[in-house]
């Protein structure tokens, strides 16, 4: 199987025409136009990528969930419970050093991530429960847990700040974009290439493929199913913990109850329109995250020819476009939502 | 004697209710072709997935080259040299052969699958076992057949000794079957085990060094091909004589009943699987539709009854047009009786009882109706009659259906769709998995329909079947009517040409090996 999978082809391919774009807006005459600087401005590219990048992550939890059978509509619920961990974390260690508390949060973030995937395993392998009321479990739990439990006089100080990569981030255009980031965009970047190359190149990823197509192939090779399942979950659980750690601690620097805000939804449409590829969920967390730079950017311009609530809706309206199949036929995995059970297992 | 490869002593396999197997014994001797025949439900299947370590025994032992072991999972059969290639393939269709072959024992370079060396090594059995086969195509567009030599390949990657084939020609057609026994006889020659499962009586006398027989969970006999024949060999898998050839006389074939023009239909995956399909069946003469399975059989048979809606073509049924009527119009107006192939599915409900499944199709209608009520009275009765006519084996009327045996099950249905006045019988797979006493009945039923002047079309995969049956046998492939032959002409060299694609009297008859 070649590197470059045609979603990856398009979703870089797409992530390049922007990045052109936005060079030809920076130094040629095309910069005097309002509407190019609107769609094309370095402001715009980097509103996309801070938006983008919680749906990447949750895109890619579902991909290692789903790649293995189990639906997971619980990324929202656990992108929250990251989130609030991670705030928990934060705000009680303010008087350790930054960096030292901000990675410890985030290893908060992770850890409470992955046990809200290993619930949704244990309920949706272990007890059978149907897997999409097993993720609605976790959301309201999620929802309701943290807004319970939520402090409103903690206070977290201080978040993740920008590295910028030496020499790269000097190029123009490209650098502010892509190198001068804080660390969760960057390692979100990373976890694509990664997720690419773990499942398409490595025993775990044919093993997960094949779990998630036919799991009784897979057990009469002598491959554990359940256990791969447990193990993925776990996996998804933690990158939507990271997700939420990254709103809090990159992002806001606060918590605020709800404040996942249907990320995980849009998450779930993005690994969808992808077709469970990491390199397609990138393109489309890009799209999605592109729509709500539009939304942002079109405010700070002064635009008032298109009725603001329009332009709000602009998110939704392409999410729902794209989940609907107008762009092609997505193929989920044959065996998800199924629960498995080993042919011996009941006697 | 040499120690066996394979020995299991007194296995026993008890479920819940069910004896699988009862105190089998049975060796393995080193390149040998051992059969196990028995009916579908005599414990073939249960023990060797007990030897595979897919189920645990209840009691007994296995012994692997003269060594006690415990197989508790697949993972530790395939430790012991042991390889299944399972009725239905365990091959992932959206992943390559050589993905395929791989899985589960893959080779890693650098925490990277090494593809590469698996590739070859694929290339390397297939080129040493002739087994071709591409190991980059994608499982999903390879035929059956060649699915086949992947899962052969894949057990042989694993360097298996002893190879259990479940069936393996239950998918195949005449010509790919003769192919799979010249494998076997080079993988015997190399010294490899096999143990071979069927239910068909001609193949097992065919390739064979020895037979074992097996009757509801119990070995009832071991005997070598060279003194068995057919009719010992069903007696011993049925525990009685049975009628292997049914007995009817010449078809006097009467006024047109079902007409159809150039029928076009698409699959679920919305690609065309009928193609311009014209076919007429007679009163009074039973048309066998043959073929290998997935080429359009189905479908045909869905579009008869109105289950798949037609693109394009006409249907004609008694001289009245039913072009893309409903099921009941079809039913009540064509007067048409379907025995689905998928009997779970759409032959019946397997949570309601004998007495209710068996007024599926006339509920509706008095006596079984009174205004909006049920008349409860007349559908026992209707069951009463119809459980004795047609010898369904059932503690009771009002016992749920779907624990009944498959043979019975099947009865149940035979006994609904053909109790109400008809004029054409559609038929699939009639007899697919069921036990020989209740084939024959089938069978008897369905001449004894044609006698009385009902057109049938008959729709089988088991091409004896279609040959004991039919007067006039027609072949698809890839969705089209490709032959058709007499009943006096057919061969199964013939009908197996035309299964694959060639026409007998074509020059490409030697290229057609797949």
């Amino acid at each position: 199987m070649s590197f470059w999978t045609r979603t990856a082809r398009i979703a870089v391919g797409m992530v390049f025409l922007m990045l052109l774009m936005a060079i030809l807006v920076e130094i040629t005459p095309l910069g005097e136009n309002l509407w190019m600087r609107v769609f094309f401005g370095i402001s715009a590219l980097n509103f996309t990528l801070r938006a983008a990048i919680p749906l990447v992550l949750g895109a890619l939890s579902g991909i290692l969930c789903e790649r293995s059978g189990i639906i997971n509509i619980g990324i929202e619920g656990m992108m929250l419970a990251g989130a609030f961990a991670g705030f928990v974390a934060k705000s009680s260690t303010n008087d350790w050093p930054l960096y030292l508390s901000l990675f410890f949060s985030v290893m908060v973030s992770l850890g409470v991530g992955g046990l809200m995937g290993l619930l949704h395993g244990t309920l949706s392998i272990r007890f059978r429960m149907d897997q999409i009321i097993s993720g609605s479990v976790i959301i309201i739990l999620a929802a309701g847990l943290s807004s319970y439990l939520y402090d409103r006089d903690a206070i977290a100080v201080g978040k993740f700040t920008t590295l910028p990569i030496p020499l790269l981030s000097e190029i123009p255009v490209i650098g502010p974009v892509l190198f001068n980031n804080p660390p969760i965009t960057y390692l979100a970047l990373m976890l694509v290439f990664v997720v690419h190359i773990a499942i398409f190149y490595t025993r775990w990823g044919l093993r997960t493929i094949a779990v998630g197509e036919h799991p009784r192939a897979a057990d009469t090779e002598g491959i554990n199913v359940n256990r791969l399942r447990y193990l993925n979950t776990m996996f998804s659980g933690m990158l939507a913990g990271l997700a939420g750690g990254y709103l809090v601690l990159e992002a806001v620097g606060q918590f605020q109850e709800g404040m996942t805000a249907g990320r995980g939804f849009i998450s779930l449409a993005a690994m969808i329109f992808g077709n469970w590829t990491p390199f397609g969920a990138l393109g489309a967390a890009t799209l999605f995250g592109y729509t709500q730079a539009l939304q942002n950017e079109f405010l700070m311009a002064g635009v008032t020819t298109i009725p603001r609530q329009f332009v709000s809706m602009l998110p939704y309206v392409v999410t729902i476009v794209a989940v609907s199949g107008l762009v092609g036929r997505v193929r989920p995995p044959a065996a998800i939502g199924k629960p498995y059970e080993t042919e011996g297992g009941k006697s | 004697m040499n120690t066996p490869v394979l020995e299991v002593q007194q296995i026993s396999k008890f479920f819940p209710a069910v004896v699988a197997n009862k105190d089998v014994n049975l060796k393995l001797q080193s390149g040998e072709i051992l059969a196990l025949l028995g009916e579908n439900g005599a414990g073939k299947s249960t023990l060797m997935n007990i030897i595979y370590g897919l189920y645990q025994p209840s009691s007994g032992e296995i012994l692997v080259r003269g060594k006690e072991v415990r197989i508790r999972s697949p993972h530790d059969a395939i430790g012991l040299g042991i390889g299944m290639v399972h009725q239905h393939f365990q091959l992932v269709p959206v992943m390559t052969v050589v993905e395929n072959v791989m899985l589960g024992s893959e080779s890693v370079r650098q925490g990277l699958l090494d593809r590469d060396m698996a590739s070859q090594r694929v290339l390397d059995l297939s080129r040493d076992y002739q087994l071709e086969v591409d190991p980059c195509a994608l499982v999903e567009d390879l035929p059956v057949g060649i699915q086949q030599r992947v899962e052969i390949i894949k057990a042989l990657y694993r360097k298996a000794e002893i190879l259990i084939l479940d069936e393996p020609t239950a998918v195949l057609t005449p010509q790919e079957i003769e192919g799979l026994f010249e494998v076997m006889d080079l993988l015997r020659k190399q010294g490899k085990s096999i143990i071979f499962i069927t239910h068909k009586l001609k193949e097992v006398l065919r390739i064979a060094d020895r037979i074992a027989v097996l009757r509801q969970g119990e070995l009832v006999g071991e005997v070598q091909p060279k003194e068995a024949s057919e009719t010992r060999l069903a007696a011993m898998m049925v525990g009685r004589e049975v009628m292997l050839q049914v007995d009817k006389t010449d078809a006097k074939p009467g006024a047109l009943i079902l007409e159809t023009h150039d029928l076009q239909a698409k699959n679920d995956l919305e690609e065309t699987c009928l193609n311009q399909v014209n076919l007429n069946v007679h009163a009074g003469e039973i048309v066998g539709v043959a073929g290998v399975q997935g080429n359009g059989q189905t479908e045909l048979v869905e579009v008869l009854t109105g289950l798949r809606p037609l693109e394009k073509g006409r249907i004609h049924i008694g001289g009245k047009d039913l072009t893309n009527a409903t099921p009941r119009q079809i039913t009540d107006q064509g007067g048409i009786c379907h025995v689905p192939e998928d009997r779970h599915s759409f032959g019946m409900v397997t949570s309601y009882s004998v007495a209710d499944n068996l007024v599926l199709n006339s509920y509706y209608q008095p006596p079984f109706v009174n205004g909006v009520m049920i008349q409860r009275e007349s559908i026992e009765e209707n069951a009463k009659s119809l459980i004795q006519k047609f010898d369904v084996r059932t503690p009771s009327a009002q016992t749920p259906v779907g624990s009944l045996s498959g043979g019975n099950q099947q009865k149940m249905i035979i006994a609904r769709e053909i109790s109400r006045p008809i004029q054409l019988m559609i038929a699939a797979q009639p007899t697919r998995g069921i036990d020989v006493g209740s084939i024959e009945f089938i069978h008897q039923q369905i001449v004894a329909k044609r006698d009385e002047g009902i057109a049938v079309l008959l729709v089988s995969s088991e091409l004896d079947e279609i040959m004991a049956l039919s007067d006039r046998i027609v072949v698809m492939y890839r969705g089209s009517i490709f032959g058709e032959v007499s009943s006096k002409d057919a061969t199964r060299k013939k009908l197996g040409l035309l299964m694959a694609g060639v026409q007998p009297n074509s020059e490409s008859i030697h290229e057609s090996s797949h």
